[in-house]
């Protein structure tokens, strides 16, 4: 493209201005209260259940206040589940209509007419939508761990903490990739109710049929499950290689290797691999950061290559309704 | 300053494939001057306005607005330059004043210099009242002087305004009108996009006609109608008597004759005929007047699109 090589000014010019309007946009809108509501109501539900279970079963344990995230209580699922399966929803919600809503609005040509280079709008929406993301996440963060000093009356540990802290910033990775997705669908579809539907499809796709569609897929690359020695290392390669294209995989993997220390491999374990191994004895943290650091930075990776994808489309389209 | 040339297009070139939308237009505008664009829908009017403002990118072809490429210094143009686009929409739960102050934030305007601006503007455009009111509650016609006045905060060198009156009602379109001289008064460049012929000729200094992508003609309107009546002189005559019209076709300079109903009779001249016409008609016929018809856009953009129509044909 022409416009790109030479071009005078900054790129960002004007990223504050509209990442601080669109932040206001988000957090005064009725939908992101709805949402927050939503999560915040399940979220603490789940941790309150599992803080009754945790007093009434454990007593002991070296790491209680991560069981706190990870337990499930019947009929509620975990907390880090929950999240899961909530942060997409919230994400689409935030940017399905990023872009094609200042179409529609008949507001994108007035605002571009202004000193900014597309660059700066999108990135502006996306860094805003991540900003309000990440603000709920830290208040509800910091909620279940109140939540935790009162009920169980004992602090986190160091450990406890960097742990927690290393889970918060993979839940913001993974909330950046749904965002991501979103707002590509809203540069793709110009009306909002389509691009919420590819939004919702997808993450129906991953969080309920990814188990599903998974087996199959690996069936056919390679060959059954079973052979007549009992599981095949081909086909469980090949499931999770699949597996891990999800994000939701890679963050609910993420979450369990920091959130149980005792997580010593993501993938199947051959019995000669667990010769001399201390079952149940915990990883330390730096081992655990270790084992998780594909998964992160696969969801990092993620996020920007949709962007990025994203950005190439927007930059091509003709401003004109 | 006035008299300066601040928009400047050279051969300006756009395809859509083997789609030529705008082709090889040249223009010039200087400082304080109103140009009115028209032309047919699809004629390339919105998409040389879209490519001045570095909106998009010409395919072939160099332009210049307030000093600067569109192409290369787009940001530059851009916060020289006050755009009211054909549909204009706003953030519909945002009030007026926060609207306005987020593209001015945008052009870097300080939040002391929004506040007195936006007093000013709202002034000029009649919307004092409903400055803090949200956009939602706006009627169209509102909306239109919301983005006028969008203009006039941002104090543009050269604003583009890309039929602005579409949506108005008589009255409005009158005061739209006057803020348009503004504008002009205000030493801004204005080139106004529309299909409303006579405002169009009201404002104008100037008029560009588009046609299939072309410039077809540019110029004052009594310099177009030279060009396309012929003579650029527009003479009514009412007579009663016979062989009106053969008397007339033959008085020399006459170009064309045209029956408007009953005795009277439109002639295009190459000169001021009037005396000649009375001369030659008393003797024959029962003169009731003679007119001077100043030329009107209308009938020149009729005439020209007639003509070039029977041109393809």
């Amino acid at each position: 493209m022409r416009s790109t090589r030479g071009r005078g000014g900054s790129p960002w010019t004007g990223l504050g201005t509209v990442v601080a309007k669109e932040t206001a946009d988000h957090l005064s809108s009725a939908r992101m209260r709805i949402l927050e509501a939503l999560v915040f109501l399940t979220a603490i539900a789940a941790a309150y259940a599992a803080i009754r279970s945790i007093r009434a079963t454990i007593g002991e344990s070296p790491f209680l206040f991560l069981r706190l995230l990870t337990m499930a209580q019947d009929p509620l699922p975990s907390f880090i589940a929950l999240l899961g399966f909530l942060i997409p929803l919230v994400a689409i919600a935030l940017a399905f209509d990023a872009v094609n809503g200042e179409f529609n609005r008949r507001t994108l040509s007035r605002v571009l007419a202004q000193p900014i280079y597309r660059d700066a709008l999108l990135l502006g929406k996306f860094l805003a939508g991540l900003l309000s993301l990440t603000i709920g996440l830290v208040s509800l963060w910091l909620l279940v761990i109140g939540l935790g000093l009162l009920l169980l009356g004992l602090p986190p540990s160091t450990e406890e903490m960097v742990r927690m802290v290393g889970f918060l910033i993979a839940t913001i990775a993974y909330g950046g990739v749904w965002l991501a997705l979103a707002l590509l669908f809203s540069v793709l579809f110009r009306a909002p109710a389509t691009a919420a539907l590819a939004g919702l499809g997808t993450w129906l796709v991953f969080s309920l049929f990814w188990s599903v569609i998974t087996p199959i897929i690996a069936t056919l690359i390679a060959g059954p499950p079973e052979g007549v020695l009992g599981p095949r290392l081909a086909y469980l390669n090949v499931e999770q290689i699949i597996d891990r294209l999800s994000p939701n995989t890679l963050y609910a993997e993420t979450a369990l290797a920091l959130l149980q220390p005792a997580t010593r491999a993501l993938g199947p374990v051959l019995i000669s691999q667990l010769q001399g191994a201390l079952l149940g004895a915990p990883l330390p943290v730096t081992q655990s950061f270790i084992l998780i650091w594909p998964q992160l930075t696969g969801l990092l990776a993620a996020m920007i290559v949709i962007f990025a994808i994203a950005y190439v489309a927007f930059q091509r389209q003709e401003i004109r309704a | 300053m006035p008299g300066d040339i601040v928009i400047r297009a050279e051969a300006l070139t756009k395809r859509y494939g083997a789609n030529v939308a705008v082709d090889h237009v040249d223009l010039e505008v200087a400082a304080g001057e109103i140009v009115g664009i028209l032309g047919p829908n699809g004629s390339g009017k919105t998409t040389t306005i879209l490519m001045l403002l570095g909106l998009t990118e010409p395919t072939s072809g160099r332009a210049m607005v307030a000093g600067f490429d569109p192409l290369r210094d787009p940001l530059e143009v851009k916060r020289r330059v006050g755009y009211l686009p054909d549909q204009i929409g706003f953030y519909e739960n945002m009030s007026a004043r926060d609207n306005l102050a987020y593209t001015a934030r945008l052009y870097g305007l300080s939040r002391r210099e929004i506040d007195d601006r936006f007093v000013a503007a709202l002034d000029r455009v009649g919307l004092s009242e409903v400055g803090h009111a949200r956009v939602t509650t706006y009627s169209q016609g509102m909306r239109q002087r919301l983005g006028l006045a969008e203009i006039l905060m941002k104090r543009p060198s050269v604003a583009v305004l890309d039929e602005p009156t579409t949506a108005l009602d008589p009255h409005s379109t009158l005061e739209f009108l006057d803020m348009i001289r503004g504008l002009k008064a205000d030493g801004t460049a204005v080139l106004l996009s529309s299909h409303h012929l006579d405002q169009v000729q009201s404002v104008c200094d100037r008029v560009a006609l588009f046609n299939n992508g072309r410039l077809a003609l540019s110029g004052t309107v009594t310099e177009l109608a030279a060009q396309v009546l012929g003579g650029g002189h527009v003479i009514d005559v009412e007579a009663r008597g016979d062989g009106l019209p053969d008397l007339l076709t033959a008085i020399p300079g006459v170009v064309r004759v045209q029956p408007l109903g009953g005795d009277r009779y439109r002639l295009d001249c190459q000169s001021d005929l009037r005396a000649d016409i009375a001369r030659r008609l008393a003797p024959k016929l029962d003169l009731v007047g003679i007119y001077f018809a100043a030329p009107s856009l209308n009938e020149v953009y009729a005439r020209y699109f007639a003509e070039a129509r029977d041109a393809v044909h």
